[in-house]
């Protein structure tokens, strides 16, 4: 038993530091990500979320020349990003694709003039990779104590906001017509998934990031019709897609081809399709998608065979 | 509020009523001067084309459009910014059919949608989004995906979900737009159970006014921003119809239905109790050749 044990958990593992920020770091990210991106999913923002993981490069690129932790530039420049898309009518459902098109754009623009920067300066690719890819086992204690910040600021939108955010994924009408500040509990839902993308760009990487804030709660959705369940499952699937990650990558130090290790954005990303695809096969018909009776049947005898 | 019972003086006053509402949206005047009332349990047609001025009635009822002139008065109250007893329900949900979120979730959002922090689960909440979902014939369907619906079984959920905050009046944006004849009906005489049954006030606007014409006890017709109300006898009549559009119009009755018509449309515009000259000359079709 203790020698299965060690063969999953080598030597080190939890008493590693880098390890130890990893999994908490990363949990962080996971958590956050998972249950945002529930509502990002069902307020049809996929695309937003994308083009906010983009545009996080930029921030992450600047941070890095100006010598602050990628963390502050991610979410810095999510945050106004999100805010820019606001304004530009990310919020209306015809034409907000070109809204966040135009805002993505610019961003990956700058993104790419940084690093381009960086990589001049340095003569290293070293930022390029940091920012696209994620830097979860160099992650300091305060780097970890700033990310938890961020993490209890966007679930206590998503929190608060909870009732209002779904009525408005129904219809903005109907949250309009029962009161609800539906721009207002909008723009702030762009924040918490600003704050979500950024924690997983410092963890897996920037443009990895839509994997842990989409995949999770696409497959929970697949699970349950439950909303508040779907949330749940959502946090659970990314977490765990995190922390197998983590111990994979631990662990792969002795893995083939180049035993020098697997990179842990990899695993992690590869685990969230993993679980999605599996949910796809476990569960045909997700529940609440198919019902006892057929809804499109026809009338027992239609006039004309009835005539006939 | 020092009203103890609002509700109360509410069944003898009008629910609703719209005092000389004007709009003006860019320059242009999209509703002029309309004025009706609905009281309790009345069951209301708002009936008009696309670009009658419909939605923008119904938006300044909701409080989400402030009237250039004029104000909305419901139970009595200044319309304030704030929904006060008014339930609304939308032409359809925005929502695929693969998002989690049920019809009976919808229903419950009625109850507290508006509230901040997380739903603790509750017996009596669950007991009340049974009731609703039972007497709008959408107990069948409570545990599926809202998306998954067919429009009929969305406008019941819908209409659940306005239900259960025990609105005075609720309103109906084009509910039986891309139904089907038999849940266009299906929906209409669930409305007008409801309005009889929980003295509630309806306004629906619609299109066609055939499929309402069995149960409406009044109507307000629409042309151009413009409104003439009362009830179908009343309102139905060709030189009422012909006033409101500025514009020739026939009124044809067909076993029990009402086709309203325009006519030739290269006359000119005319007043009232001046249909006489084109009643002659429209079966005519000398007269037209004549004429080009």
């Amino acid at each position: 038993m203790n020698s299965v044990l060690q063969a999953i958990f080598e030597p080190g593992f939890f008493t590693s530091f880098p390890v130890r920020m990893a999994l908490l770091a990363g949990g962080m990210a996971a958590l956050v990500s998972g249950i945002v991106g529930t509502f990002t999913v069902l307020r049809g923002q996929s695309y937003a979320g994308h083009a906010l993981a983009d545009i996080s490069v930029t921030g992450g690129a600047a941070s890095y020349l100006a010598g602050i932790t990628p963390l502050w530039g991610f979410a810095g420049v999510g945050v106004a990003a999100a805010a820019a898309m606001d304004l530009i009518g990310v919020q209306r459902r015809r034409g907000r694709d070109l809204a966040t098109g135009v805002v993505r754009g610019a961003g990956l623009g700058l993104a790419a003039l940084f690093l381009y920067w960086g990589a001049t300066t340095t003569s290293t690719t070293g930022a390029t990779v940091t920012v696209l890819f994620g830097s979860i086992f160099t992650i300091s204690a305060a780097t970890a104590a700033v990310a938890a910040v961020f993490a209890v600021i966007a679930l206590g939108i998503v929190a608060v906001l909870y009732r209002p955010l779904l009525l408005g994924s129904a219809s903005p009408d109907l949250a309009f017509a029962r009161g609800i500040p539906v721009r207002a509990t909008g723009a702030l839902c762009l924040v918490a998934m600003a704050l979500a993308v950024s924690l997983s760009a410092l963890t897996i990487g920037a443009i990895l990031s839509t994997a842990l804030l989409v995949g999770p709660a696409a497959t929970a959705m697949r699970l349950t019709s439950k909303p508040g369940l779907t949330v749940a499952l959502s946090a659970v699937i990314g977490l765990a897609a995190t922390w197998i990650g983590v111990l994979l990558a631990y662990d792969s130090y002795y893995w083939p081809p180049t035993h020098h290790g697997w990179p842990v954005s990899f695993l992690v990303v590869a685990l969230v399709v993993l679980f999605y695809l599996l949910a796809q096969f476990v569960v045909p018909h997700p529940p609440g998608t198919r019902r006892g009776r057929d809804a499109t049947r026809l009338p027992a005898a239609l006039p004309s065979e009835a005539g006939a | 509020m020092i009203t103890v019972e609002p509700g109360l003086a509410a069944g003898h006053g009008e629910t609703l009523a719209v005092e000389g509402v004007s709009v003006r949206l860019g320059g242009r005047e999209v509703l002029h001067d309309v004025r009706f009332t609905i009281r309790a349990g009345e069951f209301t047609g708002l009936i008009g084309s696309n670009g009658a001025g419909k939605t923008t009635l119904l938006r300044v009822i909701l409080g989400l459009q402030k009237p250039t002139t004029g104000q909305v008065r419901i139970s009595g109250a200044a319309r304030g910014r704030r929904h006060a007893g008014v339930g609304y329900v939308p032409q359809k949900i925005e929502l695929d059919p693969d998002m989690p979120l049920r019809a009976r979730d919808l229903v419950g959002l009625g109850i507290d949608g508006h509230r901040f922090g997380i739903p603790l689960p509750s017996r009596s909440r669950r007991a009340l989004v049974d009731e609703m979902l039972h007497a709008v014939g959408a107990a069948d369907f409570a545990d599926a995906r809202v998306g998954t619906l067919s429009g009929g079984e969305q406008q019941r959920v819908m209409i659940a979900h306005a239900l259960v905050s025990e609105p005075r009046l609720l309103l109906l944006d084009e509910p039986l737009a891309n139904l089907d004849i038999r849940s266009e009906q299906e929906i209409v005489s669930l409305l007008a159970r409801i309005s009889k049954e929980r003295g509630i006030a309806v306004l629906i606007s619609a299109h066609e006014i055939n499929p309402l014409l069995p149960v409406m006890d009044r109507v307000v017709y629409m042309a151009a921003g413009r409104a003439a109300s009362g009830t179908t006898d009343e309102v139905v009549q060709p030189e009422v119809l012909t006033r409101l559009y500025g514009h020739h119009v026939d009124v044809i009755h067909l076993h029990g239905r009402v086709l309203v018509v325009a006519g030739r449309g290269d006359e000119p515009a005319i007043g009232p109790r001046d249909d006489t000259h084109v009643l002659h000359e429209e079966p005519n079709p000398d007269a037209a050749a004549d004429s080009r």
